[in-house]
């Protein structure tokens, strides 16, 4: 009986080849694919691993504790030996109040955290609007830091208890009607002025009225003379309120109702708090300057497009450093015999102008790109200009040139540093200068710098992932 | 029957100016334009105000006065002698050196990290995303204070290259050596390097309100003259190929052009390098870089490179994959397909921010006055403007010349850019 050998079950799948599985295969597809592939991997290794040896010791025996430079190698060579290096992360210890705050009183600390931590909450709801969920955790977040940091800075109990309940207000409109929480927005430039710089409460409440001034003097003239004009009427209405009625009434507020923050000068502010005012000043009016030129360049009438073009061109011709000497130097030949207004607003007023100029070419890049078909359509709609750019071309252009705005962004950030050159105390040059210069830490350069550094990375990084979250966000397209 | 083609015509009212489109953007353009001239009228008149209260007036001669101050870094002759004006020119040429070194630098770099971080080697590719990401997030001044200290800081001192009878003696070495076979020198002063110095040099030839170093004009007409010569035979080969087809072997007398004339120029005029030597306390001879220089090269160079990286490698990424794979399949090899196809297509995209990067370094450049570097910021806007008082005339004349430089800049690289860009028929 000749019998017959049949399989009843299939063999199992060998594993593939060595060579062809696991990490050797992704190490021979990824590092060694080829004889270049080899020769730079190799030298990618021996370059870390160079640094790697020349730096590790350094960071291992890093010293928290110490009062000196020399005090920080006593240490270093008693715990590692002689002729160990290693890090003196104790000057950080000494020094970081004036890395952050400048020169501002530390009592008055309490002040510059609150400003920082309303800041966020006035910017979550242009950042997250929508975004119910985003705005609730931000907000979360705010009152956490604000506890922890108002607590740790000794804030006086008002302060604290005023600046907690405002969060808290600020969670509970976010629950129930996050689209009001703009009016937070609106309102935190004059909140955050006076808690910076101090003074009377109803300088910056008065300074606001003025825009109210503004707007019911249009509203009231508007169906009377005319958009236009009452548009005008406002704007005199409003500049001579602040140009002659803001002082009397804030000295007669003042004496009726005793309310102010210890002043703080200019020159006290420095450090990271002084980059970030520059900063976030700098970037919140420089969009909407810019977005003008950009329109102004692309219009029809000569006379703008020149001037616009001018300005633009002039400005980036030039470098950021020639422009704050202007302000520094030249301001006062230009403004009137007497007038003196404060140093670190002239400096915002020139990067504003500096960084405007630059968004102005990206912005109107993001405009050459529309295709022709949508201003026609705009046209046939029978949309006016205005209208027409609010609703059809500038959400297009500005979601298309969204990289280029951030990046300008954060160009605008770093640059921040620069106004070290006109004499204030920015956190790299300013700070460091004044850190190397103390007889205790003379002759110390990686830690301030890679301190400073490394903020600001975290800065100007997280700055770029937030562009590309932005940009998926908006992603309509299908592609 | 009425004509429907009479148009209705209006008499003209003053309301017609602001709500009619025909005269609207007219009236737009006047009331800017007064505005304009009476922002400028203010101004204007201030400035005139503030400098009679000064009791100063708008002229530019203090520009021919004696300097008085003395620049390290002198690429033509200065003392502190001469005027005002030589300094912003000596200013001038040190914000141009580097410029130039700069944008070579950046440029090389930048290149090579852009095309590495496409790399599929995973290792290199993370390596370079880290160093752009570094370089680019974090401020300029930081890269050049640092590499500015460590230069200064980290440096041997002259005294320890010195090789004294005892350790001679006992054979020990001392503490620092010399670079490059004995050639370069890093100390904490600056950077000695050989200097080339002439035996039979041309001299200078003196036209009264500047002298001309012959020497410097002979050798760079030579290697303009040889780099012409070159270009023409190129020309000619390539007409040659067109007509019949066999491309000439060119490649040897390329490189006799190129090199053959400058190098018996050099020969004839005795060229010898002047080795630094330490004589006393310090290193002698030579030409001595200071590491203000140094620093701002080393620092605008990888800062911008980081940028021109991230510019390459989205000019390479710009070209469809079907080009790649359409040159293999004519049978092309990769490097040539690298240098044929994909790279003649990506310059169109690179070249216009590329200029931008170019003119951003060479603003950036202002920023050695962290580190003390005398360019025109450091002489005009800084010591002649100090010197002077006359900050209007300085600020004013500093920026005309770093716009002009801006334009002349963007101006060549926008031609070069129309030499590669698609020419469409």
């Amino acid at each position: 009986m000749d019998q017959h050998f049949a399989r009843t079950d299939m063999l199992p799948p060998l594993p593939p080849p060595i060579a062809e599985r696991g990490a050797v295969k992704w190490m021979r597809e990824n590092l060694f694919s080829s004889a270049l592939n080899i020769v730079l991997t190799v030298l990618g290794v021996l370059a870390i691993f160079w640094l790697v040896k020349s730096s590790l010791p350094w960071w291992l025996n890093s010293v928290w504790n110490a009062n000196s430079l020399s005090e920080c190698r006593q240490i270093v060579a008693a715990n590692a030996g002689e002729g160990a290096t290693g890090a003196c992360w104790a000057m950080i210890r000494q020094w970081w109040g004036a890395f952050i705050f400048g020169f501002y009183p530390p009592d008055q600390w309490w002040r510059p955290i609150t400003a920082f931590g309303l800041l966020l909450s006035a910017l979550a709801p242009v950042l997250f609007s929508g975004q119910k969920r985003n705005l609730i955790i931000v907000l979360g977040g705010v009152a956490v830091f604000l506890l922890v940091a108002l607590t740790l800075a000794d804030a006086p109990g008002g302060a604290f208890a005023l600046a907690i309940l405002l969060v808290a207000g600020l969670l509970g409109l976010a629950l129930v009607q996050p689209g009001r929480l703009f009016w937070f927005t609106l309102v935190y430039p004059a909140l955050c002025f006076w808690l910076l710089w101090g003074g009377p409460i109803w300088s910056p409440i008065v300074a606001m009225a003025g825009f109210g001034v503004l707007y019911a003097v249009f509203r009231l003239s508007s169906s009377v003379i005319g958009l236009a004009p009452a548009a005008g009427a406002g704007i005199v209405a409003a500049a001579f309120w602040w140009l002659y009625l803001e002082e009397p009434v804030v000295r007669a507020l003042q004496t009726a109702l005793p309310f102010a923050l210890q002043s703080i000068n200019s020159d006290q502010f420095g450090g990271f708090l002084l980059a970030i005012v520059i900063g976030v000043t700098g970037i919140t009016f420089s969009l909407p300057i810019g977005i003008l030129l950009a329109l102004g360049r692309q219009s029809d009438m000569l006379i703008v497009k020149t001037l616009s073009v001018g300005f633009i061109e002039f400005i980036r011709g030039v470098p950021l450093i020639t422009l704050l000497f202007t302000a520094s130097l030249l301001l006062q030949y230009f403004l009137p015999p007497g007038t003196n207004f404060d140093i670190i607003l002239r400096v915002i007023i020139l990067v504003t102008f500096f960084a405007a100029a630059y968004l102005a070419e990206v912005i109107r890049g993001g405009l050459a790109a529309l295709p022709r078909g949508q201003y026609e359509a705009a046209d046939a709609l029978g949309l006016d200009y205005w209208r027409a750019q609010r609703l059809i071309i500038l959400p297009q252009a500005l979601k298309v040139s969204i990289p280029s705005i951030v990046s300008t962004f954060i160009g605008l950030f770093k640059d921040t540093t620069l106004v070290a050159f006109v004499g204030l105390m920015d956190p790299l040059k300013g700070v460091t200068q004044i850190v190397r210069a103390d007889i205790n830490w003379k002759g110390i350069y990686w830690e301030p710098y890679i301190f400073v550094g490394a903020i600001f990375f975290l800065i100007c990084f997280g700055m770029s992932r937030y562009s590309m979250h932005l940009e998926r966000k908006l992603k309509t397209d299908h592609r | 029957m009425a004509l429907a083609a009479d148009a209705p015509k209006d008499s003209f009212r003053l309301s017609m100016l602001v709500y009619d489109t025909r005269y609207r953007s007219y009236t737009i353009q006047i009331v800017v334009l007064v505005l304009f001239g009476m922002a400028l009228a203010w101004l204007l008149n201030n400035t005139a105000q503030n400098l009679a209260l000064r009791g100063k007036e708008f002229n530019f001669g203090f520009l021919w006065q004696r300097a008085g101050y003395d620049i390290g870094q002198q690429l033509i002759p200065y003392s502190n002698d001469s005027t005002h004006f030589r300094a912003l020119l000596v200013g001038l040429l040190n914000t141009l050196v580097v410029a130039f070194w700069g944008c070579i630098f950046a440029t090389v770099i930048g290149t090579i990290v852009g095309v590495l971080r496409l790399s599929k080697n995973w290792l290199v590719s993370r390596l370079m995303t880290v160093y752009v990401e570094m370089f680019r997030n974090v401020p300029l001044l930081l890269w050049i204070l640092l590499s500015y200290v460590i230069l200064s800081e980290t440096t041997p001192a002259p005294r320890d290259f010195r090789v004294t009878d005892e350790m001679a003696a006992a054979g020990t070495e001392p503490a620092a050596s010399m670079m490059f076979f004995d050639t370069v020198a890093v100390t904490n002063r600056g950077t000695n390097i050989p200097a080339p110095v002439f035996e039979r040099g041309l001299g200078t030839l003196d036209l009264g309100f500047m002298s001309l170093n012959l020497t410097f004009w002979a050798v760079a007409a030579v290697i303009v003259a040889s780099v012409f010569v070159n270009r023409r035979m190129v020309v000619g080969a390539r007409a040659q190929q067109e007509a019949t087809g066999i491309r000439p072997v060119i490649w040897w007398k390329s490189i006799l052009i190129l090199f053959g004339p400058v190098i018996a120029l050099l020969v004839a005029m005795g060229l010898d390098l002047e080795v630094p030597e330490l004589k006393g306390f310090n290193f002698q001879g030579g030409i001595l870089v200071a590491h203000s220089f140094t620093a701002l090269t080393i620092a605008l160079s990888l800062y911008t490179a980081a940028f021109v990286a991230e510019i390459v490698r989205a000019g390479i990424l710009a070209i469809s994959r079907g080009q790649t794979e359409a040159a293999f399949a004519l049978g092309l090899r990769p490097n040539r397909t690298m240098s044929l196809i994909i790279l003649p297509q990506a310059l169109r995209v690179i070249i216009p921010p590329l200029i931008s990067q170019y003119l951003n370094l060479t603003k950036n450049t202002s920023l050695g006055i962290a580190v003390s570097y005398l360019d025109l910021r450091g002489t005009l806007g800084g010591i002649t403007l100090n010197q002077t008082g006359r900050e209007l005339e300085s600020m004013l004349l500093m920026m005309m010349i770093y716009l002009s430089l801006s334009l002349i800049i963007s101006a060549v690289m926008n031609m070069y850019n129309r030499a590669v860009q698609l020419k469409a028929r």
